[in-house]
């Protein structure tokens, strides 16, 4: 295989890993925006998505179980909301933060013990492991596409969502500025809610298309959780279009490092160079330094 | 009269602790299950990770999730410097050196032969001086900002050293070091697992948890500490007040990342070895969920509890529900008292102790 069609190669698979950071990103971002809270937890919705669709396949069709799945996870999502944070209004950000670290390692002991420690995947979902499709010269799965479909469409979707609808323009507002949304008479706490939902549902969408490729795990959530965190602070948090571009920039390190390190390392290039640019850009590639004044950690 | 009284009390202080440290000791013997503290002389070195943690949780208002890394960063310095053999530079003339000046010190080797390595006490500065460095390097920059990037940047670093410690022979990959040798800090007390000497060490242990106890308490209930609850209460206002926030925060964290490879050197001269576990997320996250349960800003609740979980976590007691037992009793220790478990307690005995004093007065 010649140099171009190799760095190619590399380029699709840090696409695929990247989209996957984006999606996390993304939920990271929503749920920054609406509570001012780090959502450690967000790692654990993937998993869960993808642990949920699996075994729903037994009972029904595929896009069905996926649908159900992505269902039964926003509404988790809602619901770890409406329990927690709803009813801590008293508490710090700190401490709402360390409740989410607490979740994720509750949650992944629940799936531990409700499922077991087996690795387990979806099916591809079209073709096999084995078929592959060409593009300029590089061979990718058929589900790299799926992948990377699922991503540019449900960005596609949230973007319009933000900017077309009434519920995402009141959720912007609430980001913005969450005593003034309140005056205008838009219903903060049903706004949080939603902003768990959807990045829980998300985050279980993306954990059912990365399913056939990276497998589904029970421990598998931590490591997301961390990528996309570190994708939301490259972008520039609060802005969640800006953590797509901060979700593919990890992803394509990660997978260019394989070139100048052993496979072992590659979490450390890629965090290496991200932690560089956070010490030089602080505040994300495309985030405004004065956004950080706007909420008080 | 009332300075007479708080020396007082500042000087009880020790001798208390000492005490239930005795007494604990002679519970565990009437109990016949000496063997017990073993895991508490271990719980006592964790516990002193997360006394440092609670510094900057509670007084800097940062979250560090790589006190764990930094723990295992003073634990594996000292295990490689103190096991590994450095006998290729016998003949070098810096070595004679440094021989000389008891930095490197030849013994004989597990496998027979000779092996020059270098003495605990000189490997227990070299991690001192690592760490310190380490945590200057990712504080300076994360620390003059706003928000939540330390949290960020010692998350990265932490699986950072956690990945080159797997990945690396010279740390013994996934089976981490072992036959790291005792270490004698001077006279009767020597640093090491055997079976006579446990007692020994459980002292050593509660000693060094003492002492970093009055030091943290003092520096506290000083002019740094005061600047440091300014800081956690409005950082703004802190700042205009003419308090360098950054600076303190930075030495409040390299000073907990300190206090955790201490312990880390302790902790790995006392099992004889280290392993990589002991670097990974889910260790900096356990230190992280035991600074919050206790109460964040409060040492004492703070070190009870850490002593009282680590302890039951290291016999067993809560079985495949380990890591599931922490996630619940940070999630019910935040919900029902973000002040620590001492707090109501504390109020509770205040209320009972007021009462009666207003009771007397009443009668008088």
């Amino acid at each position: 295989m010649d140099n171009t069609s190799l760095a190619l190669q590399y380029f699709f698979s840090g696409l695929t890993k990247g989209g996957i950071y984006a999606v996390v990103a993304i939920g990271f971002n929503l749920i920054y925006s609406a509570t001012g809270v780090l959502n450690f937890a967000q790692g654990e919705f993937v998993m869960l998505g993808g642990m949920l669709a699996v075994s729903l396949l037994a009972f029904m069709p595929l896009p069905v179980a996926i649908a159900l799945s992505v269902l039964i996870v926003t509404l988790v999502g809602c619901s770890l909301e409406v329990v927690f944070f709803r009813r801590l209004q008293r508490h710090s950000i700190l401490h709402l933060m360390i409740i989410t670290i607490g979740l994720s390692i509750v949650i992944q002991e629940a799936a531990l013990h409700f499922w077991d420690e087996k690795v387990r995947s979806l099916p591809y979902f079209t073709g096999n492991e084995i078929s592959s499709v060409r593009v300029a010269g590089a061979a990718i799965s058929p589900q790299v596409l799926w992948v990377l479909g699922t991503v540019v469409v449900s960005v596609a979707l949230l973007h319009l969502f933000l900017k077309c609808t009434l519920y995402g323009r009141g959720m912007r507002a609430c980001s913005s500025n969450p005593e003034a949304a309140m005056l205008a008479g838009i219903n903060i706490s049903n706004m949080r809610t939603m902003a768990f939902g959807l990045s829980a549902g998300l985050g279980a969408l993306a954990g059912c298309v990365i399913s056939p490729i990276t497998m589904t795990h029970y421990e598998m959530g931590a490591p997301l959780a961390i990528k996309g965190f570190a994708a939301a602070i490259l972008g520039g948090l609060g802005n969640p279009m800006a953590a797509v571009i901060g979700g593919l920039m990890v992803g394509l390190l990660e997978a260019f490092s394989v070139k100048v390190l052993p496979a072992a390392y590659n979490d450390v290039a890629a965090f290496a160079i991200l932690l560089l640019v956070l010490f030089v850009r602080p505040h994300g590639l495309l985030g405004s330094p004065a956004g950080e004044g706007v909420r008080e950690c | 009269m009332l300075r007479l009284r708080t020396q007082l009390q500042r000087g009880l202080m020790p001798v208390g602790l000492g005490l239930v440290a005795v007494l604990l000791h002679l519970l565990i013997r009437s109990l016949g299950k000496e063997f017990y503290l073993t895991q508490l002389t271990m719980a006592v070195y964790y516990a002193i990770v997360v006394m440092g943690l609670s510094l900057v949780m509670g007084y800097a208002g940062q979250v560090s999730l790589g006190q764990g890394a930094f723990f295992a960063m003073g634990g594996y310095t000292a295990a490689i410097l103190t096991t590994h053999d450095f006998s290729a530079y016998q003949t070098a003339a810096w070595m004679e050196t440094l021989k000389g000046m008891h930095i490197f010190v030849s013994r004989p080797g597990l496998y027979g032969g000779e092996v020059t390595a270098m003495t605990p006490w000189a490997s227990f500065f070299v991690a001192m001086m690592l760490t310190a460095g380490m945590a200057f390097v990712i504080g300076y920059p994360s620390l003059r900002l706003k928000g939540h990037y330390l949290a960020m940047a010692t998350l990265g670093f932490g699986l950072i050293i956690h990945k080159i410690v797997v990945g690396s022979s010279l740390a013994g990959a996934a089976d981490g070091i072992n036959g790291v040798p005792e270490w004698n800090l001077g006279g009767a007390l020597t640093i090491s697992g055997k079976t006579p000497l446990r007692v020994t060490n459980y002292y050593v242990a509660c000693g060094l948890a003492v002492v970093v106890l009055i030091f943290l308490r003092n520096l506290i209930r000083s002019r740094v500490g005061r600047a440091l609850q300014a800081i956690h209460d409005r950082e703004l206002a802190a700042n205009a007040m003419g308090i360098p926030t950054a600076a303190y925060k930075l030495k409040v964290f390299v000073l907990s990342a300190l206090l955790a490879a201490v312990a880390g050197v302790f902790f790995t001269h006392y099992t004889g070895g280290i392993g990589p576990s002991e670097a990974g997320a889910l260790k900096s996250v356990r230190y992280v969920a035991l600074c919050a349960a206790g109460g964040m800003a409060n040492l004492w609740g703070v070190t009870i509890l850490s002593v009282l979980v680590n302890f039951m976590s290291l016999r067993g007691w809560f079985g495949s529900y380990d890591h599931a037992v922490f996630g619940l009793l940070l999630i019910a220790m935040i919900t029902w008292c973000p002040q620590g478990p001492l707090k109501p307690v504390g109020r509770w005995i205040r209320r009972w102790s007021s009462r009666r004093a207003g009771g007397e007065e009443l009668g008088r």
